[in-house]
C-alpha cells in the first residue's frame, strides 16, 4: 500500500464518505452509522473461539507461529538500556538450548531506547525495532510534541512506530481531531510502519472499538492495537474479535489491508493459540502472518518456549529452563 | 456428615442423600480433573465377607495435566512457605494435627473402611498420624540446628553450613498405609519449606482427600500441599521428568504393577532432581513400616545445604 499524504488521505477518506468536505459532523455521521456490536453475541462467540481443541502437530505450528509475532515489549519507566540490550539478546536468541526457535518480529520499546535495541540487534536480523510514540502511554500532549516524539524515534532507527490515540478527543465526538492527528503522524513516519493504539479499555463499547478502528484506517493506519498495556482491560478475545471484523470489512470495501496486534494481558501459549484461530476465523488465513499480526507480550514469549521445550523433549519444563527477563537488582 | 454415602451409611427416612464428589485439591483450591475421568474405589476385603467388594465413591481420577497444574501451584507457594520464618512453620502444622483431631471420625471411618481395619486399629491408626504432625510441628525450628554444623578451616573464617528447603517435592505416597504413611510422607517434605505434590494411594484415597478438606481449614497456605488422586503408574513417569520438580520421593511405587521405580529415577536423573528410593533391595520396592517412630531421614531428604563463609572480625 502506498504511504497517504495529508491530502490523499483526506480524499481518500472524502471518497468512501462520499462527502465534498471531511468536517466532523460528517466524519461523525459515518461513524455512529457503522453497524452496532451484538455484546452478548461477540462475547459468546469469542467463547465458543477458546474451546477449541488443537492437537499435536497443529499445536506445533501455533506455537512456532505465535513466537514469530510477538512484539517483545518492555516499556517500564524502569528501563535501562541493558535491560533493553538483554531483551533485544533474546530475541536474536530466545532459546539458546534449541536454535531452530523462530524470533519474535520486533522489540517494543520506548523511543529513547531505540538506538540501544538497534545496536543490540544490527541489520539483517530480521527482528524489526518498533518504538511507542505520542505521549504514550496518555497521549496527553499537543500535536507539535507528538510529531517530534515520533520523527525522533523514526529518525533514530524505528521501523515501526505504535501510537496513541487521543481518548479524550474521541470520547467528545471530536473524531476530526482524532484523524488529523493520526493523519499528521503519519506523515512523519515516512517509511515506518504505524500501529494505532486505541486503548479499548478506555473505550467502554464494542460500538466504540469498531468505530475507532474505522477512524484508524480511514486515517491510514496501517495497523490497529488494542492498548497500551498499562490499563485493565487490555487485549481481551471478544475486543480482538470485533477489530479482527473491521479489518476484514475495510479490505473488503476498499481492498486495502490492515495489521491487528492485540496487546497486554496475554501470558499464557493457550491464550496465544485462541487468538490465532479467532484470528483464522474472523478474518481469515491472510492474517495469519507477522505482518499483519502481531501479539504485544513479554512474559508470553517464555510460556511459549516452555510449551516448545516440552514439546520437543517429552518432558514439563520448568522456569530454570528459559531466559528470566523479570528486571534484576544486580 | 460430609463423607457419607449411600453404601456406607443410609440416610434418615424422608431425608435425600447428600453425595460426596471426590475432587483434586490444587493451590488451595479443590478442581475437577481436567481429564473429567472418575475411577471407582471399592472397600479392602474383610475376611470371608470380602468376597464381593463394597463400593464407596468415585473418585477424580487425574491426569499428567492435572500434575502439571499441582506442579505450578505448588512453585508458586514455595517463596511464601520457605520464607515464612520455621517457628511459624511448626505452628501450621500443629495446626493440622488441631484439625484432624476434629474431624477424627471421618478418618477414623475412612480407614477402617478403606484398609479393612477393626474399629480400635482404625482409631489408633488415626491417633498415630495426628502424633505424627505433632512430633513433626516439633522438628520445625530444632532440624536446622541439628543439622547445621560450624566447620574447621583453614583461615581467618568461620564455615557455616545449614540446610535450606529443594523446593518442590513429588510425593509417591504410600499404597498400603493410606492415612498413617500418607502424613509420614508429606510432613517431613513440608516441615523444612517445600511444598509438595503429592500422589496418594491409588485403592484407598479417600483418607488423602479427608486430608485435603483438613489442610484446606488448617492454616497451610494454598499450594504447599497439592494432592492429585489418580493411577499411579500414569501420572507418576510425568512428575519424576518433570524439570520444575526438585525431588521426588519413590516409597509409592511399592505394590503398583507396571511401574518400576529405576525407570522413574532415570527420568528424574535428567533434570538432577533429588530421589528418595523406596524401601526394599533391588528392583522389588516394599513399604516401610510407618508405625515406627521415623527419625529425621525423610526430612534431610529434601534440603540443600548451603555453606558460607564468613571473615572473623578482631
Amino acid at each position: 500500500m502506498s504511504t497517504p499524504t495529508e491530502t490523499d488521505a483526506e480524499s481518500r477518506a472524502r471518497d468512501i464518505l462520499g462527502v465534498s468536505r471531511l468536517t466532523n459532523p460528517a466524519l461523525s455521521s459515518w461513524l455512529q452509522g457503522l453497524p452496532g456490536v451484538d455484546q452478548v453475541g461477540c462475547e459468546a462467540r469469542a467463547a465458543s473461539l477458546g474451546t477449541r481443541s488443537v492437537k499435536t502437530t497443529s499445536k506445533e505450528w501455533a506455537i512456532d507461529t505465535a513466537i514469530g509475532m510477538i512484539d517483545l515489549t518492555t516499556l517500564e519507566g524502569a528501563d535501562t538500556p541493558g535491560r533493553v540490550s538483554g531483551l533485544c539478546t533474546k530475541a536474536l536468541s530466545p532459546d539458546p538450548t534449541d536454535l531452530s526457535t523462530p524470533r519474535p518480529a520486533a522489540v517494543c520499546v520506548y523511543g529513547d531506547m531505540v538506538p540501544v535495541a538497534r545496536q543490540t540487534l544490527g541489520d539483517g536480523s530480521g527482528v524489526k525495532v518498533a518504538a511507542v510514540a505520542t505521549a504514550f502511554p496518555s497521549g496527553r500532549a499537543s500535536l507539535a510534541v507528538k510529531l517530534a516524539d515520533t520523527a525522533d524515534a523514526v529518525s533514530a532507527g524505528a521501523d515501526e512506530i505504535d501510537m496513541v490515540i487521543d481518548r479524550g478527543a474521541f470520547l467528545s465526538g471530536d473524531y476530526r481531531t482524532v484523524f488529523e492527528q493520526i493523519v499528521e503522524v503519519k506523515r512523519v513516519c515516512g517509511g515506518a510502519r504505524l500501529k494505532v493504539i486505541l486503548e479499548t479499555g478506555e473505550l467502554v463499547t464494542y460500538d466504540n472499538v469498531r468505530r475507532a478502528s474505522y477512524l484508524a484506517m480511514l486515517a491510514g493506519g496501517d495497523f490497529v492495537k488494542t492498548s497500551t498495556g498499562k490499563v485493565q482491560p487490555a487485549a481481551t478475545l471478544p475486543v480482538t474479535l470485533v477489530m479482527l471484523e473491521a479489518v476484514r470489512d475495510w479490505r473488503e470495501l476498499t481492498g486495502v489491508q490492515v495489521g491487528v496486534k492485540p496487546a497486554g494481558g496475554i501470558r499464557t501459549s493457550k491464550d496465544a493459540i485462541t487468538f490465532l484461530v479467532t484470528v483464522n476465523e474472523i478474518a481469515g488465513e491472510d492474517w495469519l502472518d507477522p505482518f499483519w499480526f502481531r501479539f504485544g507480550a513479554s512474559s508470553l514469549l517464555n510460556d511459549l518456549l516452555l510449551q516448545r521445550q516440552r514439546m520437543r523433549t517429552g518432558a514439563y519444563s520448568g522456569a530454570d529452563y528459559v531466559a528470566d527477563d523479570s528486571p534484576s537488582l544486580y | 456428615m460430609s463423607t457419607s454415602t449411600s453404601a456406607r451409611r443410609a440416610p434418615a427416612a424422608g431425608r435425600v442423600d447428600v453425595r460426596k464428589t471426590y475432587k483434586l485439591y490444587i493451590g488451595g483450591a479443590f478442581p475437577r480433573s481436567e481429564s473429567g475421568r472418575s475411577y471407582e474405589v471399592y472397600a479392602a476385603p474383610r475376611g470371608s465377607r470380602g468376597s464381593t467388594p463394597v463400593f464407596l465413591a468415585n473418585v477424580a481420577k487425574g491426569s499428567r495435566k492435572d500434575a502439571r497444574n499441582a506442579v505450578a501451584a505448588a512453585r508458586k507457594a514455595v517463596g511464601g512457605w520457605s520464607g515464612a520464618t520455621a517457628y511459624n512453620r511448626g505452628q501450621v502444622l500443629y495446626r493440622i494435627a488441631e484439625v484432624m483431631e476434629s474431624r477424627r471420625s471421618t478418618f477414623v471411618e475412612d480407614v477402617r473402611i478403606g484398609e479393612g481395619l477393626t474399629p480400635a486399629r482404625a482409631e489408633a491408626v488415626v491417633s498415630a498420624a495426628i502424633d505424627r504432625w505433632v512430633w513433626y510441628a516439633g522438628w520445625a525450628d530444632k532440624f536446622a540446628q541439628v543439622t547445621s554444623t560450624v566447620n574447621p578451616v583453614a583461615g581467618p573464617f568461620f564455615n557455616i553450613s545449614a540446610p535450606e528447603p529443594t523446593g518442590v517435592v513429588a510425593l509417591l505416597a504410600p499404597q498400603e498405609s493410606s492415612l498413617l504413611g500418607l502424613v509420614s510422607v508429606v510432613a517431613p517434605a513440608i516441615v523444612t519449606g517445600n511444598t509438595c505434590v503429592v500422589l496418594p494411594s491409588r485403592q484407598r484415597p479417600l483418607p488423602a482427600v479427608d486430608l485435603a478438606e483438613a489442610l484446606a481449614t488448617s492454616d497451610v497456605p494454598g499450594g504447599v500441599v497439592n494432592i492429585v488422586t489418580c493411577h499411579t503408574a500414569e501420572v507418576a513417569p510425568w512428575l519424576a521428568s518433570h524439570r520444575d520438580v526438585n525431588a521426588i520421593d519413590l516409597t509409592g511405587t511399592a505394590g503398583v504393577e507396571d511401574l518400576a521405580w529405576g525407570e522413574l529415577e532415570l527420568a528424574a536423573a535428567e533434570s538432577v532432581t533429588r530421589v528418595l528410593r523406596p524401601a526394599g533391595r533391588g528392583p522389588a520396592a516394599v513399604e516401610e513400616d510407618f508405625t515406627a517412630e521415623p527419625g529425621t531421614a525423610r526430612m534431610q531428604a529434601f534440603v540443600e545445604t548451603k555453606t558460607v563463609w564468613h571473615p572473623k572480625g578482631l
